[in-house]
């Protein structure tokens, strides 16, 4: 999926996956920072955003 | 071709009187050229309307879906693997079937053929491997391996995976095909050309939705794209909305999709949706090994969970 996503024109990196068991703490802690980042750093999403419907 | 025919409506006709089936789906000319349409053949005599030539590109596994009857199935080498995909997903039971298997050698691409010519297609025959049109501006004759379909072009399963009779002896795979130049090059796109690659690409779209209806894939009671509660999708023009659409629906056909074509065929306006479903294929040649359609011993890779499942894309 993510590499669909990604074949259609999404930037990579802004379609993230992980997998967190409630007892990683440090890992949710770590990889919420990392994606915070790596989105930070991509800025505000363009893609897949209706701005207005178009009406007929 | 006309071997064909004949061994295709012979068998049928057996199977008709023998009672071994109740219907005999394939195919008979369509009221234009070009446009052979499904038929379902119900008796003996109604098997000397089948027909089979280079016009035959409707994927027939479509009509299976469900059927509760004993069916016998023309089937090309694509069909076949669709009715593969079919029976792992319990859309029909293999036991129903009696598969008339059709060694393939590609259909003409009807668009192409309209554009080479002047004026209006009146008439198509085909001769080996000439294809010659009629039309109102005058005749013309084609060599038919430069006017197949884009995807028999770069078909390499022509034969059928699995089949009970066979109407001529396999013929020769197509080897050393490149499957995928297309795809590479999009992949190769950075991201904002592929987004601009794509709205221009699906720009012609009306959502009349004939992809998903020519699809055997495409079974669903209720299809994603008509379902209100929850909306999945806006059901307007909006360019968004449009993408969506078809990164849906090519995304449903992930591991599945055998490339037939007959989502292309039915676009009225000629979108090639293929370079998503082709996408998808790529990625489960490479990701997973996988071939949709062409064994009935193991599960598809999405249905699937094996411990060495590749999980590179997850934290």
């Amino acid at each position: 999926m993510k590499n669909l996503v990604e074949y259609m024109g999404l930037e990579p990196g802004r379609l993230q996956f992980s997998w967190i068991s409630s007892a990683e703490s440090t890992k949710f802690v770590t990889v919420v920072n990392q994606v915070t980042e790596a989105i930070q750093a991509l800025g505000p999403n363009q893609r897949f955003v209706k701005k207005e419907a178009k009406v007929a | 071709m006309v071997q064909y025919t004949e061994k295709i409506r012979e068998i049928a006709e057996r199977l008709l009187k023998d009672c071994v089936v109740e219907v005999v789906i394939g195919f008979r000319s369509g009221t234009v050229p070009m446009m052979n349409e499904p038929f379902f053949a119900r008796t003996p005599e109604d098997a000397a309307q089948l027909v089979w030539d280079s016009n035959c590109g409707i994927n027939l596994a479509n009509y299976l879906t469900d059927r509760k009857e004993k069916i016998a199935v023309v089937a090309k080498g694509c069909d076949s693997r669709n009715i593969v995909t079919h029976i792992l997903e319990n859309k029909i039971k293999r036991e129903q079937l009696t598969i008339i298997g059709v060694p393939c050698l590609g259909m003409v691409d009807k668009r192409k053929i309209a554009e080479s010519v002047n004026g209006e297609v009146l008439a198509v025959t085909e001769d080996g491997d000439q294809i010659k049109v009629r039309a109102s501006g005058g005749e013309k004759v084609f060599n038919k391996a430069d006017m197949l379909q884009e995807n028999c072009a770069i078909c390499i399963h022509r034969n059928p995976v699995i089949h009970d009779e066979l109407v001529a002896d396999p013929v020769e795979e197509q080897k050393d095909v490149d499957r995928y130049a297309d795809i590479r090059k999009i992949e190769e796109m950075p991201a904002e050309e592929k987004w601009a690659y794509f709205d221009d690409l699906f720009k012609e779209c009306i959502r009349c939705y004939a992809c998903k209806n020519a699809c055997p894939l495409c079974y669903c009671p209720t299809c994603f794209v008509d379902e209100s509660k929850p909306q999945w999708l806006g059901k307007s023009q909006d360019p968004l909305d449009i993408r969506t659409f078809h990164f849906l629906r090519a995304y449903h056909c992930a591991g599945r999709c055998t490339d037939c074509g007959a989502c292309q065929r039915a676009c009225p306006v000629g979108i090639n949706m293929r370079l998503l479903t082709k996408k998808l294929e790529k990625d489960c040649k490479e990701l997973y090994d996988w071939e949709a359609g062409m064994t009935l011993d193991s599960r598809p890779p999405l249905d699937f969970y094996r411990p060495d499942d590749p999980e590179e894309f997850i934290k």
